[in-house]
């Protein structure tokens, strides 16, 4: 009996020990609660709302483009696609087979989607068509009791109405490249599209507008349970350009009837460029919507280049319409305009001959009749007189040799050449005869359309210092005075004005005979081959002749009306011949079209400008 | 003697008056328990009693019958059938270990139609029957010894292995433990446990080259999981997650983003703890942690105020492994010890533990219905 009073007191005491351990252990576990839900609770909190809220990014509408008058260039378009989702489908099978029925699904559409949907998980649509018609979404609509898991989501693509009319102005979007990510989320979501060309891209910020989000709560699998806050994305802003649709087209099609040609047709006193055009053209809708590798091919591999914007990428030599300048330059250096050279056909400098394009020669000229007439001899002896640094100092104040910094992308500087250059580049001296032949806008100048343009432009409002632009800035830009003396001018717009107005004048054919709208303008004709001392004596090839890569390019620049000029324009048709034959009545008809519509009126950017 | 007259007093109770002397805040404290668990189930199931609560609720109403049922059974029955209980629980653990090798693969468990039956729970509380019984009947002066502690050792270390080659750590870990305390109450010096224990440890490296690769790697998951970043490190720091982010008062009913999201893992069973923090905070938690300390404490005083030393351990020894489910459990899911797959007593979905600890508190029941039974030091031996 006492053995067992000892034992039940040992116990006693051995369980009292064995009570306060376990008091003990669920002290640590009341003081872990303690720190997991207290000292650690926000810190959890906060790692259970990553697990569980995925924010999305929401795409926001593309700001439209309009054109002057506010005619739409470029605006969105609400894309039908049919998606299904694996899970409400049940049968897969069965509803392809149905769709198939339907809209017509192909085998290789088929392998597509099946393989689409083993990768992702049952809840995920999966893309079965895009760019539906509406024939086809009302088809699927009619039929959706038939269709489990089927359903229609309506994105938005980008829409050109114009097509290809404006789209080297335009440019296009298309999806974002590995090197254009920025760190921006919004350009990471699938099937986001970013400007890639003109003003698309040049005007991208504007346009794109800023990611709205949704904050979704998700499951541990990712499945969306419900949104939980919104924020609407904050659409682009529209943009209003200063092209004037009407005139695009017109020009788009008038230059169509070349192979490939380039025009821009600019605002002398403000800059605004009202029609830029580039042949062969593209169709921008096809790069929204995702091109074919073969018909990125063939875009690619095209020898006419229909991607290249000729306006601004396009480099010529300027040819006679450089001859402008000469003059310019040549008066600068004291030469008289009432000087007179007499043109006999050919001149010669040391031992080389050089002619001019008028096989019998002009007789004698003063240097309006240089200009009327384009005499080659003429301008030999104004450009010996001015000098090659001259010449290039005058040039680039009209906007050769650099970029002119329109607001697109991938403008090219042309080249304008002086002694330094010519040392710095080749590492020889000028030549003397090397002026000579720039003096008539051949050689190493070059020039883009667009040059030819700001160039007829400046000459025409008095030498201001005019930049084109495709969007206006709140503050009209003022343009400073080149400094050149207003009769040298007046003498370069008279030579202009005879080219296109007096008999004899080489484009005196193309002349503009509606009352108040006449032009005056300068040819060119920019050689493109090497015409050999044999080929003289026996004649020069026709341009006919001549297989169509070995013809001349021909130019025309010009300005409209005579008087008061509003419109310049400079047209290059590549290996089209002569610029009278050629390029100046596209010029007329252009700046007819012009002045009947007038373009610069312009009620659209009126409004703009007073309500910013 | 008076005292011999009185257990034969008590002896003839009729299972009406027993009935009366049954510790009903004991059956009041485990009705709460699981009718927290009900709540849970309910929740975890996105607010049905389909599948878990409902099925959980009738397994506690047969569980409760037979807890009642063995409370009334008398204690010396236990004492004499102890042994047998003993090896009928060593048996199915054997059949079970037998019939995962003939290729069933990893089976822990007999399918008796209506639940299916896990032996390993069983030995728990077979184990503690025959531990209480074999201290019981020996002599004071023997527990000084050591050649008599062998045989006990022997009743826990062959379930032990058994369990351990399933492999069950927790299981295995709460046999050991649960059969310590048992030596511990019973009066074992503390320092054989030391020795023990610095033995145990020596064996391991032993035991570990006796491994499998495959096994090895099991293990060490089990110690580290941390080793399966993905696995078994992927959920218990989504069940830290989902329990630190519960705060003071928790998310609410039904409401807890990392339970009814998924992102916390066998939120029914092993994890539900986790939930009920998630959902009701510290402040449920903590109460559910008072709920089992008072529970544990009526244990521990059933087995004080028993009158014979079989009573006394079988008390003790019950309440001790309510204890290590409670402690293992909840442990586990906040990320103190590895995850080992030990549930929540009354709570965590499931029909075995469930009856498995009815049968216990049944058993503690016994013990205090018959608390003024003197029971012999021989008793049993011959009948």
């Amino acid at each position: 009996m006492r053995k067992d009073q000892d034992r039940a007191k040992l116990f006693t005491r051995r369980a009292a020990l064995l009570a306060g351990g376990q008091a003990f252990m669920f002290a640590a576990l009341a003081g872990r609660m303690y720190y997991l839900q207290v000292i650690e609770s926000d810190r959890y909190a906060m790692l259970a709302d990553d697990n569980r809220i995925n924010p999305r990014l929401l795409p926001p509408p593309r700001g439209r483009i309009l054109d002057r008058f506010g005619v739409v260039l470029a605006d969105n378009r609400q894309d039908y696609r049919a998606v299904i989702v694996r899970e409400q489908a049940e049968n897969v099978d069965l509803v392809l087979d149905r769709l198939a029925d339907i809209i017509g699904i192909n085998e290789d559409e088929r392998r597509r989607i099946i393989k689409e949907m083993r990768l992702r998980r049952a809840f995920v649509p999966v893309k079965l068509r895009e760019n539906l018609t509406w024939e086809e979404v009302s088809r699927i609509e009619v039929n959706t009791a038939d269709l489990p898991g089927v359903a229609i989501e309506v994105g938005q693509t980008r829409n050109y109405p114009h097509a290809d009319v404006a789209a080297h102005a335009l440019g296009y979007v298309a999806a974002v490249s590995e090197t254009e990510l920025t760190g921006d989320p919004l350009l990471e979501l699938p099937g986001f599209r970013i400007g890639k060309d003109g003003i698309e891209r040049s005007y991208e910020k504007v346009l794109r507008g800023g990611a709205g989000s949704s904050q979704v709560e998700v499951n541990s699998v990712g499945r969306v349970i419900r949104e939980l806050a919104r924020k609407d994305p904050e659409p682009g802003e529209d943009l209003t350009v200063t092209i004037d649709a009407g005139l695009q087209r017109f020009l788009y099609a008038r230059l169509s009837q070349e192979v490939a040609a380039s025009a821009v047709v600019m605002d002398v006193q403000n800059g605004d460029v009202l029609a830029l055009a580039s042949t062969p053209g593209f169709d921008p809708n096809k790069f929204a919507a995702g091109l074919t590798a073969a018909e990125w091919q063939s875009l690619i591999e095209n020898p006419l280049k229909p991607l290249t914007n000729k306006t601004i990428a396009g480099q010529y030599a300027p040819g006679s319409t450089f001859k402008m300048i000469v003059a310019l330059a040549a008066l600068a250096q004291g030469l008289e305009p009432s000087h007179q050279v007499f043109c006999t056909g050919e001149t010669s400098l040391g031992t080389a001959k050089f002619h001019c394009w008028k096989k019998g020669g002009h007789g004698s000229l003063d240097m309006v009749n240089g200009i009327k007439n384009s005499c080659d001899i003429y301008f030999y002896d104004a450009s010996r007189r001015a000098g090659i640094d001259r010449i290039a100092e005058i040039a680039r104040l009209f906007g050769f040799g650099n970029q002119v910094g329109i607001d697109l992308p991938r403008e090219r500087s042309g080249l304008m050449p002086d002694r330094n250059w010519k040392l710095a580049t080749y590492g020889e001296p000028w030549q003397p005869g090397e002026t000579l032949v720039a003096g008539i806008g051949q050689g190493f100048t070059l020039a883009t359309p667009l040059q030819l343009a700001v160039m007829a432009a400046r000459l025409a409002n008095g030498a201001h210092a005019v930049t084109p632009r495709l969007v206006r800035t709140e503050e009209e830009p003022v343009f400073r005075e080149l400094g050149i003396p207003e009769e040298h001018l007046k003498l370069v717009q008279e030579g202009m004005s005879r080219v296109t107005n007096e008999p004899g004048g080489t484009a005196f054919g193309a002349r503009i005979q509606e009352p108040g709208m006449a032009m005056a303008g300068k040819t060119g004709t920019a050689q493109v081959r090497r015409i050999t001392m044999a080929e003289r004596l026996v004649g020069v090839k026709k341009n006919e002749d001549l297989p169509w890569e070995q013809r001349d390019h021909a130019l025309f620049v010009a300005f409209a009306p005579v008087g008061a000029p509003r419109y310049a324009i400079a047209v290059v048709v590549e290996h089209g011949g002569g610029g009278s034959k050629v390029a100046a009545p596209i010029a007329r008809d252009v700046l007819i079209e012009a002045q009947r519509r007038n373009s610069i009126g312009d009620p659209a950017l009126q409004h703009v400008a007073e309500g910013a | 003697m008076l005292a011999t007259f009185e257990s034969t007093a008590r002896a003839k109770l009729r299972p009406l008056q027993k009935l009366r002397l049954i510790s009903w805040p004991m059956i009041l404290l485990a009705g709460l328990v699981a009718g927290i668990g009900f709540v849970m189930l309910y929740s975890a199931a996105g607010g049905s009693f389909d599948p878990w609560a409902d099925r959980q609720m009738i397994r506690f109403v047969i569980g409760v019958l037979l807890m009642i049922g063995v409370a009334i059974v008398d204690l010396r029955v236990w004492l004499r059938n102890a042994y047998f209980i003993y090896l009928g629980a060593l048996l199915l653990l054997i059949g079970v270990e037998i019939a995962g090798d003939i290729g069933m693969g990893a089976q822990r468990w007999i399918d008796l139609g209506i639940f299916q039956l896990q032996p390993s729970e069983l030995m728990k509380v077979a184990l503690v029957l025959a531990l209480a019984r074999y201290f019981h009947s020996l002599e004071a002066e023997s527990v000084r010894r050591i050649l008599p502690l062998v045989p006990p050792l022997l009743l826990i270390v062959v379930p032990a292995l058994l369990v351990l080659k399933q492999p069950d750590l927790g299981t295995a870990g709460m046999l050991i433990m649960g059969g310590g305390a048992l030596f511990f109450a019973a009066g074992v010096r503390l320092w054989k446990f030391g020795v023990l224990i610095a033995a145990g440890l020596a064996a391991v490296p032993v035991a570990w080259n006796l491994l499998h690769d495959y096994q090895k790697n099991r293990v060490l998951t089990f110690i580290d999981p941390e080793r399966d970043p993905l696995g078994a490190g992927y959920h218990i720091l989504q069940s830290k997650i989902a329990f630190g982010s519960g705060g003071v008062f928790g998310k609410g009913f039904l409401l807890g983003t990392q339970s009814h999201l998924n992102f916390l893992p066998e939120k029914q069973t092993d994890f539900i703890f986790t939930m009920l923090a998630e959902e009701f905070g510290l402040v449920g938690a903590l109460t559910l942690l008072l709920i089992y300390t008072v529970l544990i404490a009526y244990g521990f005083a059933i087995a004080m105020r028993s009158r014979s030393h079989f009573g006394r351990l079988l008390a003790l020894g019950l309440t001790f492994n309510l204890f290590l489910f409670v402690f293992i459990n909840m442990a586990m899911v906040m990320g103190i010890i590895p995850v080992v797959g030990v549930p929540l007593p009354l709570i965590s979905y499931g029909g075995t533990a469930m009856l498995t600890v009815l049968i216990g508190f049944g058993l503690v029941m016994s013990v205090y219905v018959h608390r003024d039974s003197r029971i012999g030091r021989h008793y049993g031996e011959e009948g």
